[in-house]
């Protein structure tokens, strides 16, 4: 389709829109009310829109568009197929509630002007949309680069707290050094073409090496964005930094940017995958998950604890980005047409049920003035809409049924019971392992998450400051609910989300590659007599035993209670403080998984007068990786600096040297 | 065809008012055979029915700061459980409620329970609730995978993770042996030790504040909640067992086309239920109590001994 | 993929019971403490042993593997009575072993048990007996052994180790290939046999010396 393409034109309008609105927040940079009540209602009226045409879009055929923008000859290509469009409903969607919960989340004298962060945030919101439309190298790293740029400044929007400015320092860091990596990867994908639109690297034909080095390239690349192992350390450190609905829409979104990414090069522009490709992203996104999971299980401040979870989660997606892959280059369309829906399927329930809890913190953390976990507690009594919404995404993104974290797992260990069918020794004895670890996996975030909301909304208060704690506005609780409804939605219809994912699975695949559904409810994604999950029933079959016991137990008997104070086996002495604190939850984790841990512990002796505990959990990456190669880099730069003389005769003497060399090679 | 129809909902209500009101009688038993085999004199057969009408009987006790998420845990543990039995083959395979819930959605329920309860344990915010809570879930990132693993390797053999479809299959095939079942067997077999607090990891029988699990988390419980809790864990061994049944003993469980086979498989679930309780009871009564950190060892080998069975399934092809 | 195995002869049947015992076996050593058990443990792997090789001589109809079976069954007999009788000996019946981490063992041992099978798979495509998978186990029993011997620090449960490597090989030969000469394996059991006995002699020298089998006590030994 040439000409204007509406859909893609209106995807594009909404893009540029964001900028725009963006724009306007320059016009009363200082107005809360104008950020609150105007900008990001419509930033989030933009986001519904764009989800909209994303559903449609998902359905035509692909649509391109060349835009005479940009350098002479080097036109911007923009392309609007399934991948995309199923990326741009999960933006817009995710982003609607986002920005809704921003609208009333965001104050006077939080860091920067109120103005300048919607800038931020719809540039934020606008460059990540075009990352998803562009379709040739350029207009993508243009794209990439101003995502990336736009992040870090919000992500020290409070740029006065130093620990902020070495956060944000550190994403800058490893953001480039992937955007690099990116780079390079287009350069080899273009294959001596020269040409680097997305059509032309389809075209182009790469010898086996060449395409592994790209692939290599794109993992190493889009790994760095997404926080593969061991390229994770930003992420601990830039979410707690960032104002909550940012860390919301990084968590969420912007690590799927990656993921389309790394889809996109993969399945789409490189044809053949190698099957050993698909085994090395399984490993590396399995370790990714149990490290991540094992991580959030001993951290003490609530958004570095979902940091880290986002750390396992995007590593049960690449888990299935490499199954995928591995079926893919098996010839077994079906099967990779399973994994890669439930690899999409993960990538937006993460989006929405990390939001949802991403943003309960940023209430929680307004509401209290305490990321800790060791100074929070009983929240549930204060703040009823945020602890039991946050309920929701607790309980989905600790894959539990009938919420949507548990499809996406279902749909992965079903394709994982496939494996057998592979064709190659080593590789198909990856199933037990890797479906062992997934399960694992899932079982350890079931305890990190009864960690995180035990601590934060149950129990009794742990500071006395906590008691006047307030629940958050109107229009939060319209964000949070939006968000929750989504992780509700998406658990009990998963065929209607399996209908659009077919699209997706049918352009990178091909036809073969349908997952099967029967009618609206019944989730059969092979065939009935295998496996069939329908969550409705499931939900109104428990609902109703649940209401059954409810009226026989009280109508049958009696509903009287008597409230009186807690027994605890009689011990007439409690504090909150011998409540276990998030340190004791994640004992047991740290014991069991000690040596994943670089741990330093200081033990009281039985004679202190004043005993003190305390236990410092580090990662080794950053030890056994970041660190030596830091001095690497600043040993060659001291040698570097010997260059430096200070006279001008020398560096005169350099370009002498320089200009004879150069011309010696030349001639 | 609404006989058949007619007949899967008869099997599945039947199935799920005999786990109903089996799985106090059932834990019973297990408590008499374990009585007797220490040479203490039994309670009687029937005792916990009528610690669960005595409880019902009372008024509740609630703890002043008690959130509704308290109160409404006994009921959604209940529910989970009860569930859980209706997806369970064990009188018969013809499940209309099976289509909705296979076996990994049958751990993912159990999963349910589990984080309710812990999160019920952490509510009160006592010292003792929330180390409860904490070990409950140490106990359950272990034991969930093994049990997930034991139905994979059932499931590679059957080719289908429905728990009906699996005992079918493997009740109707020609007599052989699976040695990666044998594997699967006993890490199931700790598996269910683990999650129904019984005697390697947790003692049912005491308050004993260094070692319990299950009862710290339920100390604040009283009347009609914790009968339901009570009645809950009855149901949870009972579902334990139906599960054993169907993937290693799945003999003698009526079929669709045969509503009169449920006649005889009621007696033959007594039978399995007879022997599998005396059983549980000698491995108890043999056992003794691991210390707490001994614990995710004996788990750690369940979860290792699933995986190799499901290694074995895949190498030896048996 | 379902049920292929039911059409498999009842004897490769037991031969793969037999196998999947003798793994099962070959982790409980591993992560069994108590020197007693240990003993216990590798005598019940004798047993499945020779069992297994019964079961090949009957439905092979190779009457020397009878003998095989006999001479093997030394192994459950003689060898485990030898050890009890040293472990009370030298009172060690209640002698545990500090194992480190038994869980990570384990997995070590999964990892070792998937690379022996990589490595029968192109051997046991040869192999023309219908037990032939049986023979990555096998190795995985001989590596798991050897894996049990390094991780243990009392000299007993390494002569354990080594003599339950030595089960391994045995049951690589018959299951993979009905039996090996009955020479070489006269000449590897008689091996056995005098290197337990040395060993014994050791275990007694090493304790007039340092007191205790904890082979920790060698390093001292070291010139430095």
């Amino acid at each position: 389709m040439s000409g204007h393409p509406p859909l893609l034109t209106g995807a594009l309008a909404l893009a540029c829109g964001w900028i725009g609105i963006g724009l306007l927040g320059l016009l009363r940079p200082h107005s809360v009310r104008y950020a609150g009540r105007v900008l990001f209602p419509l930033g989030a009226l933009a986001g519904l829109a764009l989800a909209a045409i994303a559903i449609v879009a998902i359905w035509q055929p692909v649509q391109s568009l060349v835009l005479p923008l940009g350098l002479p000859d080097l036109p911007i290509h923009l392309r609007l197929d399934p991948l995309s469009a199923f990326f741009l409903l999960l933006l817009g969607t995710v982003s609607a509630g986002v920005s809704l919960f921003s609208a009333g989340y965001f104050r006077e004298g939080e860091g920067a002007a109120p103005g300048l962060l919607g800038l931020q945030y719809h540039v934020f919101l606008g460059s990540m949309a075009l990352v998803l439309l562009a379709d040739d190298a350029y207009g993508f790293m243009v794209a990439w680069e101003t995502m990336a740029l736009s992040s870090y400044f919000l992500v020290t929007t409070q740029h006065r707290i130093p620990e902020i400015r070495r956060a944000g320092f550190l994403y800058l860091l490893l953001a480039h050094l992937g955007a690099i990596s990116i780079l390079l990867c287009y350069g080899v994908l273009q294959g001596g073409s020269w040409q680097f639109t997305f059509d032309a690297m389809r075209h182009a034909q790469l010898a086996p090496a060449w395409a592994s080095a790209a692939f290599g390239l794109a993992v190493l690349g889009f790994g760095a964005k997404a926080g593969l192992v061991p390229l994770h350390v930003w992420l601990p450190e830039a979410h707690p930094a960032a104002p909550s609905p940012v860390s919301a829409l990084m968590s969420g979104v912007m690590l799927k940017t990656a993921i389309y990414g790394l889809l996109r090069v993969s399945l789409d522009l490189l044809h053949q995958p190698q099957w050993w490709w698909g085994a090395a992203v399984l490993a590396l996104g399995l370790f990714s998950a149990l490290f991540g999971v094992v991580f959030a299980a001993v951290q003490t401040d609530m958004k570095r604890l979902l940091a880290y979870s986002s750390i396992e989660n995007i590593g049960i997606v690449c888990a299935g980005i490499g199954l995928t892959l591995l079926f893919h280059a098996f010839h077994m369309p079906a099967l990779a047409g399973l994994s890669l829906a439930a690899t999409l399927y993960h990538c937006l329930n993460h989006a929405f049920f990390k939001s949802l809890l991403f943003l309960a913190t940023g209430s929680v953390l307004h509401a209290t003035h305490e990321r800790s976990l060791g100074k929070l507690g009983g929240l549930i009594r204060r703040m009823p809409w945020v602890a039991w919404l946050a309920l929701i995404g607790t309980l989905a993104i600790a894959g539990l049924p009938p919420l949507n974290g548990f499809v996406s797992e279902w749909l992965l260990l079903q394709s994982f019971l496939f494996t057998p069918e592979i064709p190659q020794p080593f590789a198909n004895m990856l199933v037990p392992l890797g479906a062992a670890a997934l399960a694992h996996t899932a079982a350890v975030a079931g305890y990190v998450m009864v960690n995180f909301y035990g601590v934060i909304f149950l129990g009794q208060l742990r500071e006395p400051q906590l008691a006047q704690a307030q629940d958050c506005g109107w229009l939060e609780r319209i964000g949070l609910s939006w968000l929750a409804a989504g992780c509700v939605a998406l658990g009990l219809v998963p065929v209607l989300v399996l209908r659009l994912l077919n699209q997706v699975n049918a352009h990178l695949l091909g036809d073969a590659a349908l997952v099967h559904a029967d009618g609206i409810w019944v989730l059969a994604p092979v065939s009935p007599q295998r496996a069939s999950y329908v969550p409705v029933v499931f939900l109104l079959g428990a609902a109703l035993v649940v209401v059954l016991a409810v009226w026989i137990t009280k109508g049958v008997y009696h509903g009287r209670v008597r409230l009186s104070a807690p027994w605890d086996c009689g011990y007439p002495l409690q504090t909150p403080r011998m409540q276990d604190s998030a340190e004791g939850f994640g004992y047991p984790v740290r014991h069991i998984f000690e040596p994943f841990f670089r741990m330093k512990r200081e033990l009281p002796s039985p004679f202190d007068a004043a005993p003190r505990y305390r236990v410092v959990v580090e990662d080794w990456t950053w030890y056994g990786l970041y660190l030596p190669v830091a001095g690497a880099v600043l040993k060659l730069a001291a040698l570097v600096g010997l260059l430096q003389r200070g006279r001008i005769a020398v560096y005169l003497l350099y370009s002498f040297l320089t200009l004879v060399v150069l011309l010696v090679i030349v001639l | 065809m609404p006989p058949m129809i007619m007949n899967g909902l008869f099997t599945q209500l039947l199935g799920a008012i005999v786990a109903v009101s089996l799985a106090p009688l059932f834990l019973g038993w297990v408590n008499q055979c374990r009585a007797w085999l220490s040479n203490r004199s039994a309670p009687p057969l029937l005792q916990p029915y009528l610690v669960i009408r005595k409880l019902l009987h009372k008024d509740a006790v609630l703890a002043e700061n008690a959130s509704p998420l308290f109160r409404v845990v006994p009921y959604i543990l209940f529910g989970a459980m009860v569930t859980a039995a209706a997806i369970i083959p064990s009188l018969g395979t013809a499940l209309p409620f099976a289509v909705c819930a296979d076996a990994i959605a049958l751990v993912g329920l159990f999963a349910t329970a589990r984080v309710f309860i812990a999160l019920a344990a952490m509510d009160i915010g006592t010292a003792f609730g929330s180390m409860g809570a904490r070990r409950e879930m140490m106990v359950g990132f272990l034991a969930e995978p093994a049990l997930l693993m034991v139905v994979f390797t059932a499931s590679l053999i059957c080719g289908s993770t429905a728990l009906p479809t699996i005992a079918d299959t493997l009740a109707g095939r020609t007599l052989a042996i699976y040695p990666s079942l044998a594997f699967a067997g006993v890490a199931f077999l700790m598996v269910l030790l683990a999650e129904n607090a019984r005697i390697p990891i947790d003692n049912p029988a005491t308050h004993l504040e260094l070692t319990m699990i299950h009862e710290a988390m339920v100390l604040e419980y009283s009347a009609r909640h914790l009968a339901l809790i009570e009645w809950a864990s009855a149901l949870k061994l009972f579902n334990y067992a139906c599960i054993g049944f169907a993937l290693f003993l799945p003999w003698g469980l009526a079929h669709e086309d045969n509503p009169l086979a449920l006649l005889w498989a009621l007696p033959l679930l007594g039978l399995k239920l007879i022997a599998a309780g005396a059983g549980l009871a000698l491995i108890e009564t043999v056992s003794a109590k691991l210390r707490i950190f001994r614990a995710p060892e004996f788990l750690a080998m369940a979860f290792m001994l699933a995986v190799l069975g499901l290694l074995v399934r895949l190498l030896l092809g048996s | 993929m379902p049920d292929a195995t039911a059409s498999v002869p009842l004897s490769a049947q037991l031969i793969h019971l037999a196998a999947a015992v003798m793994l099962l076996l070959s982790f409980a050593m591993l992560a069994q403490r108590r020197l007693v058990s240990l003993v216990n443990l590798f005598a019940a792997q004798g047993a499945t042993l020779v069992g297994s090789t019964l079961v090949v001589a009957y439905s092979t109809g190779q009457h020397e593997l009878y003998l095989s079976a006999a001479v093997t069954s030394i192994k459950v007999v003689l060898l485990p009575y030898v050890l009890h009788r040293l472990i009370r000996r030298l009172s060690l019946q209640w002698d545990t072993e500090t194992l480190v981490n038994i869980p990570t063992t384990m997995l070590i041992g999964l990892g070792v048990v998937i690379f022996a099978f990589g490595l029968a798979q192109p051997l046991s495509e040869l192999a023309s007996t219908v037990t032939r998978s049986t023979l990555g186990i096998a190795m995985a029993v001989v590596l798991l052994s050897f894996l049990m011997m390094i991780t243990r620090r009392k000299a007993i449960s390494q002569v354990i180790g080594f003599l339950a490597m030595e089960n391994g090989l045995f049951f690589a030969a018959t299951s993979a290939t009905y039996g090996m000469p009955m020479v070489v394996e006269l000449g590897i059991l008689l091996d056995v046999l005098v290197g337990a006995f040395i060993f014994g002699i050791f275990f007694f020298h090493i304790r007039e010396q340092f007191e205790s089998l904890e082979l920790s006590h060698l390093e001292s030994l070291k010139e430095d």
